[in-house]
């Protein structure tokens, strides 16, 4: 049980189709095959405190007492669960339920993990965290969590993201946050991790890593997850209400995992609830440019965790690539790479074309401008949408729930002159 | 540890001698794959015990940014892993140094622990220096290493507890790499007053040979750590001479590290 939802799936209340051996609470540091800690040694005593100072934390009353006043009373949960009826006619007409993570503090799921871990850091007695961020989501939601608790933040970002996203850059400054752009190897997300890392060896005694996806050595997988678990767990409690029954499928949108890996959590031992997860597919899987690490990459170790990779022969990462910086990423969280491979979890790609198809649909139905992140989970639900129906499904007794894991305002820039909305010719004069 | 280690051998020859082995490390194909032989026999020639052959990784999380560079330029040049295994045996075949690969654990699961330590052992090498694989995943290098007779020589830290530092050293064989600093490959002024502390840990573990490295760049450093410890390690301070001053810079630093007079 986590009793910080008050989830009861210890109690008797199991859903009847949750099979012998559940799902939903994979403690690490072994997933399957995947996950562990491959990483140095300088490292492992401070991830064994980590370890302790979390199960020390998860049975604390006090603990748990902070983090739902946070969860409601900062951030603002529970996240709504939003009837998507325009949308859904575009999708065919199947149901379409979108929860809504974009509502949050600072504007995505993020923030479930931030204030956690921030808590976590402080009972170690860490002054200092350290975060990546790529779209500069975690960054933001980190600097936040530093400022509300008053720690020094540092944050890593590829220089390249820094660009990309100067926006939240200028955000994370006005937090109090100091940001390092990093120039090594692609400048982009897993640079920024490998710089994180080289400053938490040096800095471990007075810092913590507050890691931002569900990947990583253990614990920071299950961790993670830990954190997020409550948007699963609000969801299915929302669908119940609200439609009356679980529904058909669930869809996220993939870079390391950690919203996937939240919502995920909430239907994982309901078996007639099909999952999936969609990746960033990039321009496309038949070509180099996407970060489709599930589809197409192998398992491999990469910043701590034994998961799929994209790699080459050799063993050296290959740069990712996505529209969406969130999802620029060429690892993937263990939980993941085990779920795919024992087929509960369903991945698929979906590329930069299909998912900025998707985020002008949802803005135009719905009024609702999503992270380019979550438009790959619309897209996918689209997807989803129209092969139920060809598979005889009635449209308007399918139901399907999106996570919409953060919203688009960072992503105006990106969006704008994706649609031509930028006179360049005019600016550049 | 096992007598038929061949990195224990070229420290047991040094301590014969009365000093510290001399562990040398540069990178595989920097400046390029011929240039990683003529550095590293240099280096053999001039005093060097064992030669530290690192494999360009693209996620090099322990080391600062001169070994960075020089990794990302050999990999720019199209460095491939298994010419490794050709620099490991040009350089076995030019002089009598133990060669030793340090590498990232990724590119060996790739190729396949069992095949790598294979064409590792065909090569004439000695073993293998594993930053960022601890123990508690190894036990499939465990079986390869003990297959092909290799070394496995695993770090140890300022920050492992004495239950770790026991289970590394009886991991480990040919010596274990004490780490004396937290923090990543790259020249400090002093080296650490942690590293004596990680040296008698190691040791109290029951380590016959525990080695010293990070931040060594200097003769005084070797005789500091030489009194405590069974090697002393070399990287950055040698891969920067390679890059400022080719072979001839490294055959001088390496002879001023063994206190010794250059052969050039």
């Amino acid at each position: 049980m986590n009793p910080m939802t008050g989830d009861p799936d210890q109690g008797g209340s199991k859903p009847a189709s949750a099979p012998s051996h559940s799902l939903r609470h994979a403690a690490g540091p072994y997933f399957g095959d995947y996950g562990g800690r491959w990483m140095p040694e300088s490292l492992i005593a401070a991830m064994d405190e980590l370890n302790e100072t979390f199960e020390a934390a998860k049975a604390d009353p006090e603990f748990i007492a902070q983090v739902k006043d946070l969860n409601k009373n900062y951030s603002g949960r529970p996240s709504l669960l939003t009837e998507a009826k325009r949308f859904s006619e575009a999708a065919g007409g199947v149901r379409v339920f979108l929860k809504r993570e974009d509502l949050n503090h600072t504007g995505s799921h993020k923030i479930n993990n931030v204030l956690g871990q921030a808590l976590l850091a402080k009972r170690m007695g860490k002054t200092r965290i350290i975060a990546e961020t790529g779209a500069g989501q975690h960054g933001v939601a980190s600097a936040t969590a530093a400022a509300l608790m008053g720690l020094e933040c540092v944050v890593y970002m590829g220089a390249e993201d820094t660009r990309r996203q100067a926006l939240n850059v200028a955000r994370m400054q006005l937090l109090g946050a100091t940001v390092i752009p990093v120039t090594a190897g692609s400048q982009t997300l897993k640079d920024a991790i490998n710089e994180a890392l080289r400053d938490w060896v040096a800095n471990v005694g007075t810092t913590h890593y507050l890691l931002g996806t569900a990947a990583g050595g253990h614990p920071f997988p299950a961790m993670v997850r830990y954190f997020h678990e409550v948007i699963g767990e609000e969801a299915r409690e929302q669908i119940i209400a609200q439609a009356g029954r679980l529904p058909d499928a669930v869809a996220a949108c993939i870079g390391g995992g950690s919203n996937a890996i939240g919502i995920f959590h909430g239907f994982l031992d309901d078996a007639d609830v099909e999952l999936y997860g969609f990746e960033a597919g990039g321009d496309g899987i038949d070509t180099p440019r996407h970060a489709a690490t599930i589809t197409l990459g192998r398992p491999g170790v990469l910043h701590g965790a034994k998961s799929y990779l994209m790699q080459d022969d050799d063993g050296q990462t290959i740069e990712s690539h996505s529209i969406s910086a969130g999802l620029d990423y060429p690892g993937v969280g263990p939980e993941h790479a085990y779920l795919a491979d024992i087929g509960r979890v369903h991945y698929e790609p979906i590329t930069d074309t299909e998912a900025m198809d998707a985020f002008s649909l949802l803005c135009r139905t719905e009024g609702i401008i999503p992270a380019i992140e979550s438009s790959h989970a619309l897209a996918g639900v689209l997807k989803i949408a129209e092969r139920k129906i060809a598979a005889g499904a009635v449209p308007k007794e399918t139901i399907i729930i999106a996570n919409l894991s953060g919203r688009g305002d960072k992503d105006v820039g990106t969006a704008a002159e994706w649609f031509n909305l930028i006179d360049t010719e005019k600016d550049a004069k | 540890m096992s007598p038929v280690s061949k990195s224990a051998a070229a420290i047991a020859a040094a301590r014969a001698e009365g000093r510290p082995a001399l562990i040398c490390y540069l990178p595989a194909g920097f400046p390029d794959v011929q240039g990683t032989i003529d550095a590293a026999v240099a280096m053999a020639e001039n005093g060097a015990d064992i030669i530290e052959v690192g494999i360009p990784y693209s996620d090099p999380v322990m080391d600062g940014s001169v070994i960075q560079a020089a990794t990302v330029q050999s990999l720019a040049q199209g460095f491939k892993v298994a010419q490794v295994f050709d620099i490991v045996k040009g350089i076995t075949e030019r002089c009598s140094a133990t060669v030793m690969i340090m590498t990232y654990w990724n590119p060996v699961l790739r190729m396949g622990v069992d095949e790598f330590s294979r064409r590792l052992a065909e090569a004439g090498g000695a073993g293998l220096i594993t930053p960022d694989l601890v123990p508690d995943e190894a036990a499939e290098w465990m079986e390869a290493s003990d297959k092909y007779g290799l070394d496995r020589v695993f770090l140890v830290a300022p920050s492992s507890t004495e239950a770790r530092m026991k289970a590394t050293v009886d991991a480990s064989r040919g010596f274990v790499y004490c780490v004396s600093v937290m923090g990543v490959t790259g020249a400090r002024a002093e080296v650490s007053d942690a590293a004596a502390a990680v040296v008698a840990a190691a040791h109290a573990a029951g380590a016959e040979n525990a080695c010293v490295g990070l931040g060594v760049s200097a003769r005084k450093h070797v005789e500091e750590i030489g009194a405590y410890s069974d090697g002393v390690i070399v990287g950055t301070a040698l891969v920067a001479a390679l890059r400022d001053g080719g072979v001839d810079a490294v055959a001088k630093l390496t002879a001023e590290l063994s206190g010794r007079a250059v052969n050039a």
